[in-house]
């Protein structure tokens, strides 16, 4: 019971020394890390699982780091938006540090260990932003989680440099606006506790600085999660990483960034605020409705796989800001929560996918895969299963996301975002439909169907893939289901937290 | 007016300089194209940033925050320590960055030989791709 | 409307799983072609019986209802209700799934065709989602099948995997997908205005209530629901059919003449009669528009079929023509009307299967694909044509086939609703039915083969068993449904009349 009582501080403790511990034990023999990694990971993965529940039966963890009171100490506070969201990072990573044994050791063999160091130090990061209730130490977190990921993006070298020197110089404006935020609201308050801010601040949200605030706050997070049109850094970071880097910017990271912005907007400012004195939900759905048909129209024209992907996933920010951003509707902000979930399961498919293409093949170029439904089945078959995701082919997963910002656009008659979500279905199509086409039924010049050998990619890279790809299915079916099964009422306890008095309340 | 607005200048002149500053790093991490030079920017950006939660905590005629039975006897007012704790972390975040960012520097400098971001581009153009 | 008894049981989820389980064992065993094969006979069967077995149950006005789960949308359950209208489409679609397999097992292996594992498989599903649409409790439910049997038969469109077949397969997406786009947002539409979307008899009564300030809104989502059901080929939205014909016979035979383009049917006269209503269409006056729509595409699409050399591309106009028969019954918005409309639907089904089985079969013997090239064929190949002859006569109204009796039920039912003008259409459709079919059959049986010296010795070539016997069934069964009317013995058409009685019952107070 004592033990598990100081699992929120936990999960962040054990990545950071398991990350000294790769470090040392791989000087010792390199083949220590990856079972150290997955061990760590696994743990917190079964903290996250205990942690959710414990939220989900009881109610709010509160969590004094020291036993300092706050708002003076560090508090972590974790309800079940956090729990959620920390049990599909976990979730993600540990995919992927099952996918990453492979493909590191074709990609970086020199780089092993450190690789593994600064990957545990990057799931430290994603963890603390997620389960901590205070703002600077949140700051700290998407620091220290960034700066894992320059450093991993860089570690492919060539233009990868270059990539993650324009996320460096973008990363750090949007974390330095953000600090400001934080600046100003430590100024008017005294506080820097998000319960503590929550209850301190109505009372001036009239206050210039207190706006002020809010809109540093919303730029910085928007640069770190590459809401349409701060994405610019985004595309070739995601092209140039390493296949495991992506993997998991893209799954994990984005998703993090989310929430941090998720949880600003609705826990240290409230509803009120948005409605009343920011009015900033009717812009943050428009721009979020550009940013899906925009990402989507760029990955038409994209010849190379992963960068179609990734302004896939400008596309699909999109869809969640979309959900923040019609709030007040029944529908909206559950659409929103879904969907980080959703994408993390399809677009962490899709990039183990890419990143398995191209270590079999060494192919990135779209035009190159004929035949290659033959070559690797089971990779294409994972790929098909997360593209039909995205283009929102029931039961899966992306159907659901569909139908809840359906609903919700309905709900505010705003039917230009009902015709964007539609739209966007189609023009996924198209971007999705052309790869597959490719692989499966497109026959290259002079080869013959017999003379394509399997070819398949290894087990812990394959595997990994075909989890999520059901995972896509399996889940937009649960979500379906609704109230029968845990899930919804997860997000429903999430939401409801969201736009009540602010979820930390106070203790 | 003009007399209004150099009364807000002086009574809040911590506020601008740290606005001055912080646009000065702003427009050398967007307008600079040499990679070392943006880096700077960027540095004087966040510095500006640390000035500004500074200057927060400080009260006129503060002594340093070190409660002794001296200070709560005399009743003298001591500044506000917890920016200073904050910056203290954000320094250490900002010269990692930096760290980062230079490290970064130094490796395209070997890859391409260069550091002006035009000249990068040019030779990634010729390098195909 | 009477009270229906409600029978909850599992057996549409037991039917609807079959196909689903023999898509998986189809893909396990795809080196053995026997026993890939037998699973899919083995499912057919096993599937018809189910859905036959529900036939009782329903004809004592009783209803079958399968409620999965609650879905998150309060009101909207995910599930089955299987009515009698629900259970003609099963019956057409399960019963004519086993033909069809036994079909394409002789066509595929005659042609030696590529690909068959991925061939099997996705007809299972195609067929997984067919019989979803017709057994589905509400339109969320539908829509999903619908889509399932969208992507699901986009592989067999482009089997071929030519370039042609590719371009086809894009065309018959972009159309299908787009459709579906539509009736999402039509569905989302009718839960948003009456937090249901349950099919009910007469029409969905919150719909009906929402008073003249909705009248606009309901026509425009009439026809975002017309349009989300491209599938049923209408004009101008019917493009995509005649194209799709570059696909293997069998699945054209199947999936465009029965499972995709009566899903598409299937769902406007569901629009129709369960979610607006006779009354409200009436109100509304959107049963005239559909009828014109109807009958617009019945005259063009035989114009157009005239033109056509190649055979499948003529049967494929003709479908377009008899889809709109049906919807054109629908339209009419009279007992008769829609009596014609529900009858038609497996009728057209067994009638045009055969064509295009016959369409296969010639194919596979003699590797003709044009009309202009199949003088003699009836020599050749007699049964096959004389299966094919017994069917364009039904399609054309004229007996011993089962056309005669829908055309006459949606004569009376343009007579009914005095609507004399769509009687002339319906009479002008049929004639025009007799200007293309006639040619076919006067070409096989009495011009000459091309190029062949004379009297040569004509020597009965027929397709092989697999595919012969199939198409001789579904013929035969054309005629066993025009001799029932007269002898009403009902066991022997599948209880299609009486099935369709109790429909109309529900449908019309």
């Amino acid at each position: 019971m004592i033990v598990t009582a100081h699992f929120p501080v936990l999960v962040i403790v054990i990545s950071m020394l398991s990350a000294f511990t790769i470090l040392i034990a791989g000087r010792w023999n390199k083949k220590t890390c990856l079972p150290i990694s997955i061990a760590t990971i696994s743990v917190q993965l079964f903290m996250a699982f205990f942690i959710l529940n414990q939220v989900f039966t009881r109610g709010t963890i509160h969590y004094r780091l020291g036993g300092w009171a706050p708002p003076w100490g560090i508090e972590y506070v974790i309800d079940a938006f956090n729990a959620y969201v920390l049990v599909i990072v976990l979730f993600i990573c540990l995919l992927t540090a099952i996918y990453a044994k492979r493909s590191i050791e074709r990609e970086q063999p020199h780089r092993i260990v450190p690789f593994y160091v600064v990957f545990q130090l990057l799931i430290t990061g994603l963890c603390g932003i997620t389960v901590t209730g205070d703002i600077f130490n949140l700051y700290v977190f998407l620091e220290i989680a960034s700066l894992a990921a320059y450093a991993l993006i860089a570690v492919a070298g060539g233009r990868a440099l270059k990539a993650s020197y324009n996320y460096v110089i973008m990363g750090s404006i949007g974390a330095c606006f953000y600090l400001l935020g934080a600046g100003f609201l430590y100024a008017v308050t005294g506080s820097l506790n998000m319960a503590d801010l929550s209850h301190l601040l109505p009372p001036l949200y009239e206050s210039k600085v207190v706006q002020a605030a809010f809109v540093f706050f919303v730029v910085g997070l928007s640069i770190k999660m590459a809401l349409f049109p701060l994405h610019i850094w985004q595309p070739d970071a995601y092209t140039y990483a390493p296949s495991v880097v992506t993997v998991i910017i893209a799954a994990a990271m984005s998703k993090v960034s989310i929430y941090a912005f998720i949880r600003v907007f609705f826990s240290v400012f409230t509803t009120d605020f948005i409605r009343i004195y920011v009015p900033i939900a009717t812009a943050i759905s428009w721009i979020a409705a550009i940013a899906i048909i925009v990402g989507s129209v760029i990955a038409i024209m994209q010849s190379n796989l992963k960068r179609m992907l990734a302004y896939s996933s400008v596309s699909q920010v999109g869809y969640i800001v979309l959900g923040v951003g019609l709030y007040s509707t029944q529908w909206g902000l559950h659409g929103a929560l879904i969907h980080i979930l959703n994408h993390a399961i399809t677009k962490g498919c899709l990039f183990i996918v890419a990143g398995a293409i191209i270590y079999r093949c060494g192919l990135w170029n779209i035009r190159d895969f004929e035949g290659l439904g033959k070559k690797m089945p089971y990779t294409c078959a994972a790929f098909t299963l997360a593209a039909l995701s995205m283009i929102g082919i029931p039961p899966s997963v992306g159907f659901i996301t569909k139908l809840c910002l359906l609903a919700a656009s309905l709900e505010a008659t705003e039917y230009v975002f009902v015709a964007v979500i539609l739209a966007s279905t189609l023009l996924n199509l198209v971007y999705f439909w052309r790869v597959i086409e490719r692989m499966y039924f497109v026959r290259g010049e002079g080869e013959e169907e017999n003379e394509i050998k399997m070819g398949e990619a290894p087990v812990s890279m394959v595997l990994p893939a075909l989890i999520l790809a059901s995972l896509c299915i399996i889940v937009g079916i649960l979500w379906l289901a609704g109230a029968k099964t845990p899930l919804l009422p997860v997000v429903d306890q999430a939401v409801n937290a969201l736009l009540g008095t602010g979820v930390v309340a106070a203790p | 007016m003009m007399e209004w607005l150099i009364a807000e200048i002086f009574a809040k002149y911590n506020y601008w300089v740290s606005i001055v500053l912080m646009l000065i790093g702003f427009y050398a991490m967007i307008a600079k194209g040499n990679l070392i030079k943006k880096v700077i920017g960027l540095n004087i950006f966040q510095t500006a940033i640390f000035l500004f939660f500074i200057s927060l905590a400080d009260i006129r005629g503060g002594t340093e925050p070190i409660v002794s039975e001296e200070i709560i006897h005399m009743g003298y007012v001591y500044v506000n320590p917890l920016p200073h704790v904050l910056i203290l972390t954000a320094i250490v975040v900002a010269v990692a960055t930096t760290a980062v960012a230079l490290a970064l520097v130094i490796r395209m400098y070997e890859e391409y030989g260069t550091i002006e971001e035009e000249e990068i581009i040019e030779k990634e153009r010729e390098m195909g791709l | 409307m009477m009270e229906e008894s409600i029978v909850y049981s599992y057996r549409p989820l037991l039917a609807i799983l079959c196909p689903a389980t023999a898509a998986i064992l189809i893909l396990l065993s795809s080196k053995r072609p026997n026993v890939r094969e037998s699973w899919t006979i083995i499912a057919g069967i096993l599937q018809f019986a189910l859905v036959a077995s529900m036939i009782p149950t329903i004809l004592n006005e009783g209803v079958i209802k399968c409620t999965f789960f609650p879905t998150m949308f309060e009101g909207i359950a995910f599930g089955f209700k299987v009515d009698a209208f629900g259970l003609i489409f099963a019956l057409t679609a399960s019963f004519l799934w086993i033909l069809v397999s036994f079909y394409s097992i002789g066509y595929m292996r005659s042609l030696k065709e590529h690909a068959q594992t991925r061939y099997y498989f996705c007809f299972a599903i195609a067929i997984f989602g067919a019989i979803g649409v017709a057994l589905s409790a509400n339109l969320l439910s539908m829509f999903i099948f619908f889509e399932i049997l969208t992507v699901s038969t986009y592989p067999l469109v482009i089997h071929d995997q030519s370039k042609e077949a590719i371009s086809a397969g894009r065309k018959y997406f972009a159309y299908l997908l787009t459709a579906g786009v539509f009736l999402l947002f039509a569905i989302m539409m009718t839960y948003y205005l009456t937090g249901t979307t349950d099919f009910t008899n007469g029409g969905i009564k919150a719909l009906a209530e929402l008073g003249p300030a909705y009248k606009l809104t309901m026509v425009i989502l009439f026809f975002c629901f017309l349009l989300g059901f491209m599938k049923a080929a209408w004009m101008p939205f019917h493009s995509w059919l005649p194209t799709a014909m570059i696909a293997p016979t069998p699945v054209s035979a199947l999936l465009h003449a029965v499972a995709v383009v009566k899903a598409g049917v299937f769902g406007i006269v569901r629009i129709v009669c369960y979610i607006y209503g006779v009354d409200l269409m009436t109100s509304l006056g959107l049963g005239l528009a559909l009828a014109c729509i109807a009958g617009f595409t019945m005259i063009v699409a035989n114009l157009f079929a005239i033109a056509q050399d190649n055979l499948k591309k003529r049967l494929a106009y003709s479908t377009i023509n008899q889809l709109s028969y049906i919807i054109l019954g629908a339209g009419l918005l009279t007992t008769e009307g829609i009596r014609g409309a529900m009858i038609h639907i497996p009728f057209h089904g067994f009638m045009k299967i055969t064509l295009f089985l016959c369409a296969g079969a010639i194919m596979v013997a003699t590797g003709k694909k044009n009309i202009s090239e199949m003088g003699g064929v009836g020599k050749t190949m007699p049964v096959t044509m004389l299966a094919f002859t017994i069917t364009a006569f039904g399609m054309c109204g004229i007996p011993p086939a089962c056309g005669f009796i829908s055309k006459w039920f949606l004569c009376q039912g343009a007579l009914q609703a005095g609507e004399i003008v769509f009687l002339f259409v319906l009479l002008i459709a049929s004639f025009l039915d007799v200007v293309y079919f006639f040619p076919i059959i006067h070409t096989a049986f009495f011009k000459k083969p091309e190029g062949v010296a004379e009297e040569v010795e004509v020597r009965v070539k027929e397709a092989p068993l697999f595919m012969l016997v199939p198409l001789s069934i579904t013929a035969i069964f054309s005629v066993i449904f025009f001799l029932d009317f007269i002898l009403g013995l009902n066991i022997i058409s599948m209880y299609f009349y009486k099935l369709v009685e109790i429909a109309v019952g529900n449908v019309v107070p």
